[in-house]
């Protein structure tokens, strides 16, 4: 008995490598502390009524938050650990399938597990607040999303320690993805774990949209909501369209690796030519997916630290739905040299191009949005400005990338890894960094340290260019991405160094933002006037944070910048806008079944994976009833009374 | 606030830039030794150029705009809230990408038919064919008209142009020999051609650049081009002295793991076109479901034909034809 416990013990945890073994370790220690501090504060109920249960839109939001950048860490090590492996030729540091696991993780963490949530966060946070609504469209849907993705998270991030990490590069492509080339389990964890997150991400796109189409304050017509929205409603688009892609090529390739079909494979007929373009008929517009919503977060913060308003906002709109709508030809770019021939080569060369149009367009807009404005450097602001000067090289980058000819010489290289670092860091993350920045004091009612701030900011810059720049010089030289080692005579180890050194600048950027956090939280000082920055939109006109529904009112919108045009017409001395009778206020009531059903789903995963028959039929049956519970529970909402309104404004409001 | 220091970054870039077409020797993308590395460099440097046209003024524009209109007392710099659109600015920003993406889209089109991978390099001379496929994780060389097999390994005639047939075995990679040309990725069941050719003697690094499992990182080859005469002995020495390649042997070779660089005599005859239709022929399963239709097996019997010989070009009466041609 006790020798066949070990035996799966051996099989189930992931032995043999003492890094692995001391996360393992400080795993369940973390765990055991966890649990330990929530039994002893008695904060169990409150974990589960607060936020587990939760439907607010404000409090998912900050859960996507808190995830993503528990995310950001896992990804960020694995970074570091690559980049260290690299900093000297033939080092041992990390052995081949330790490295190429490492790689994996952390291609997909970033983009699907820290770069998403990320954006879906700012989502939740901003949107309602933006359109002057109380919530999204389905906020029961959007607690379910947010649970698919973190489940879906776990069974992907448990896989290191439990089973084996998949290792196939983050888009596994096959016949390396399918059993004849990696028969272990861990293939099978990125399948389910982004699977189970993927139906997650098609949900929030479409909560999105019609949240946006349907629940906009009355009186905001489309051309008068802010850019934010606009950025936000095209990204969801190309989500909808992309999402069901990933899905149905994951299923396929689920199909091929679990009942041994043969639609990817190199024998029966299969091709594994059509994963690669299915993978990246849904990888490109996902890439312009987390892209666009940081667009209009540097719209919102360029526009607000200049004191001006955005300039040229239909040209704003058209760039944003041409790239959302173009991001979807351009997908074979990232196999030019698979033999297409010239005339696709040439097509998808063109239309990549095309895409540099619109977004150079958006850049002058944004500086000329700035011309004549009246600039101030908060780390907002900061974040914007550092963007523009890295976004416009990587972009540079990317076109000379899509010379489909050249592209010969750069593809798989370390140029084309500069390339779209530049391009995701410096435009993604810097955009999402302003976005937390400029919203911050809106989720949470208090600011966080400038001067930290400030650190982080230049650490994360240095950091970057110091750690890209010798890569696209690697690339020219030869380097081929996903090499855990070179040789000694390559010339290659000056520039990897450096490198790695800016790798942990970057590093240390993060610590100070932890730093700023846990400063700020200390140092708390409540803010006392909701408009923080002395905004032009809808979410600054409410106290920080907002209450649970947002607006007692719902604004009447009579132009583009509402809250700034009403400002300024306070200023000139002009008459507010008629107050409205409060009314009672429909609020959607909290439930356990995202969580569960999720959980469920989890567990149906985790059957999948290691093929044990009866916990997938527990975990699909969970599925279906909590999808039964749901149909037949018709208690799902209720009114907050007027004089409940009216006590919780009049605390909210009193110190002004 | 120091926004300049800010823009110094961009500034270092260009600067970078600079050095590096100075001093390109030190690149090896950049430091070709071949015609077909040679157009590809001068392409990287026209779209480099081309789009520093629009990307050094875009750089200098932002920090001036940026340094002139930061908020500080006493600051003289107009101040217009309101102005947020101008039809004229807007067509100039519109326009100036559209007629460089129009002048690069122009090149990229010209190059890509021009420097399209199968198309034969002009020269006098014939070329020399060498089959290559990608193992797990070792390259094995095929000499077809001279009849020896390497690993790891190649040896080619300078000035001569050289046409690689290329497959997989197992998983996909890419056969990328930076100084002689770009790269063009080997694949299962099909058969890719690339032509390259070295235009001095000299010694150049080969490497698999596409991902394919645990030991990728060490399938890297070198590359000696030798001149005619020294081609020649090499492959009668290889021949008298160097054992043979049996099936047996190759079956050994595709056994995952890495290898040092071999040298074979000989090799089973056809052995490349019967690892590119292994899968049409070994797996009869693989078109069985289709049923009678006589023009549909005309079809699938023309496909089978198409990747039997990897030399056919003119496919194009073929809807179903693979990449690769």
């Amino acid at each position: 008995m006790l020798d066949k416990l070990k035996e799966f013990a051996s099989e189930f945890f992931v032995t043999g490598d003492p890094l692995i073994l001391g996360a393992q370790v400080s795993i369940g220690l973390s765990l055991v502390a966890i649990i330990f501090a929530l039994t002893f504060f008695k904060k169990w109920k409150w974990l589960w009524t607060e936020w587990l249960t939760s439907v607010d839109h404000k409090k998912i939001g900050i859960m996507y938050i808190i995830a993503s950048l528990l995310m950001l860490f896992r990804g960020g090590v694995d970074a570091l650990l690559m980049r260290m492996q690299l900093a000297a030729p033939q080092l041992e540091f990390l052995n081949a399938e330790h490295y190429n696991a490492i790689f994996t993780t952390h291609g997909v963490i970033m983009i699907l597990f820290m770069a998403m949530p990320l954006m879906f966060g700012l989502f939740n946070i901003v949107v309602p607040l933006q359109i002057g609504a109380r919530d999204v469209a389905f906020p029961f849907l959007n607690s379910l999303s947010f649970w698919m993705f973190f489940f879906g998270a776990m069974l992907f991030n448990v896989s290191f320690i439990i089973g084996g990490s998949p290792d196939a590069g983050w888009l596994a492509y096959p016949p390396l993805s399918e059993l004849s080339g990696s028969p272990g389990l861990g293939q099978d964890f990125y399948i389910w774990g982004i699977q189970i997150s993927g139906i997650g991400s098609l949900a929030t796109g479409i909560n999105f949209i019609v949240t946006i189409l349907k629940m906009r304050a009355p009186g905001m017509k489309l051309m008068q909501m802010p850019m934010f929205i606009w950025s936000v409603l095209s990204s969801c688009i190309t989500i909808i369209f992309a999402f069901p892609i990933l899905t149905v090529t994951l299923f396929l390739l689920f199909l091929d690796r679990y009942l041994g079909a043969h639609f990817f494979t190199l024998d029966g007929g299969g091709n594994p030519m059509m994963y690669i373009n299915l993978i990246w008929m849904w990888g490109h517009p996902e890439v312009y997916i987390v892209i666009l919503p940081a667009f209009g977060i540097f719209s919102e913060v360029v526009s607000t630290f200049s004191k001006k308003k955005l300039f040229g906002y239909k040209s704003m709109v058209f760039a944003l739905m041409s790239i959302s709508f173009f991001s979807f030809f351009t997908w074979a770019h990232h196999f030019f040299t698979m033999g297409s021939g010239a005339d696709v080569n040439a097509f998808f060369a063109i239309t990549t191009m095309l895409i540099a149009i619109p977004t150079g367009v958006k850049v002058f807009n944004w500086l000329f949005t700035m011309y004549r404005g009246r600039i101030t450097f908060s780390t907002p602001m900061m974040w914007a400005v550092a963007f523009i000067p890295c976004f416009v090289v990587g972009g540079m980058t990317g076109v000379m990338l899509s010379v489909a000819p050249a592209d010969f010489q750069f593809h798989n290289s370390y140029f084309l890894i500069a390339h779209f670092h530049q391009v995701l860091i410096g435009g993604v993350v810097f955009g999402y960094f302003a976005g937390l920045y400029y919203w911050w004091p809106k989720m949470f009612g208090f600011r966080l340290h400038e001067g930290l701030g400030k650190w982080a900011f230049w650490f994360w810059n240095i950091g970057f260019y110091v750690c890209f720049m010798p890569q696209y010089a690697l690339g020219l030289d030869g380097m081929t991405r996903r090499v855990n080692t070179y040789d000694f005579d390559m010339g290659w180890q000056p520039l990897n160094v450096i490198s790695t050194v800016g790798a942990f600048l970057m590093g240390l950027a993060f610590i100070f933002q932890v730093w700023q956090i846990a400063h700020s939280i200390k140092f708390y000082k409540k803010e006392k006037d909701g408009d923080a920055w002395d905004g032009r939109t809808l979410e600054w006109s409410i106290p920080s944070p907002a209450p649970l529904y947002n607006f007692a009112r719902l604004p009447q919108v009579r132009s583009q910048d509402d809250w700034w045009e009403e400002k300024q017409r306070k200023a000139k001395g002009e008459p507010a806008k008629p107050l409205a009778p409060l009314e009672p206020i429909h609020m959607p009531k909290n439930s356990g079944i995202p969580f569960i059903m999720s959980a469920c789903w989890f567990t149906a995963g985790f059957g999948f994976v290691w093929d044990w028959k009866w916990m997938i039929v527990l975990g699909l049956g969970g599925v279906v009833v909590c999808m039964l519970a749901r149909s037949f529970s018709y208690d799902t909402d209720y009114y907050i009374p007027v004089d409940e309104i009216e006590r919780t404004e009049a605390a909210l409001r009193g110190t002004k | 606030m120091k926004p300049n220091i800010r823009m110094l970054t961009p500034v270092l870039f260009l600067l970078m830039a600079m050095t590096l077409s100075g001093c390109g020797e030190q690149f090896i993308v950049l430091d070709p030794k071949g015609p077909i590395g040679e157009s590809q460099k001068d392409l990287i440097y026209i779209t480099t150029l081309l789009c520093a046209v629009v990307i050094v003024p875009v750089l200098i524009l932002s920090a001036i705009i940026i340094w002139r209109y930061r908020d500080r007392p006493g600051r003289k710099a107009a101040y217009t809230p309101e102005w947020e659109h101008s039809t004229k600015l807007e067509i100039v920003w519109w326009g100036i990408p559209i007629i460089i993406i129009l002048i690069l889209g122009v090149v990229t089109v010209k190059y890509t038919y021009e420097l399209e991978p199968s198309k034969p390099i002009v020269s006098e001379k014939e070329p020399v064919t060498i089959q290559v496929t990608s193992l797990d994780w070792k390259w094995l060389f095929k000499y077809p008209e001279e009849g020896i097999a390497t690993v790891n390994y190649l040896k080619i005639p300078e000035d001569v142009p050289v046409k690689f047939q290329l497959t997989s075995d197992k998983a996909m990679n890419s056969f990328w020999i930076p100084q002689l040309g770009g790269q063009i990725y080997t694949m299962s069941g099909m058969a890719m051609t690339l032509f390259l050719q070295a235009d001095e003697p000299g010694s150049y690094y080969g490497s698999g650049a596409n991902f394919n499992g645990k030991d990728f990182a060490k399938m890297t080859f070198k590359v000696d081009a030798t001149s005619e005469e020294g081609y020649q002995a090499w492959i009668n020495e290889v021949k008298g002295t160097s054992p043979a390649l049996t099936m047996d042997g190759y079956e050994k070779l595709t056994e995952p793991g890495s290898s040092e660089t071999l040298l074979f005599s000989s090799f089973p005859e056809g052995l490349f076109e019967k690892v590119v239709t292994q899968y049409v022929n070994g797996d009869g399963g693989a078109h069985q479901h289709h049923g009678g239709d006589t023009a549909e097996q005309e079809d699938e019997a023309a496909e089978a034909d198409d990747s039997a010989s990897p030399d056919s070009t003119g496919t194009e009466s073929n809807a179903h034809h693979h990449a690769g041609h």
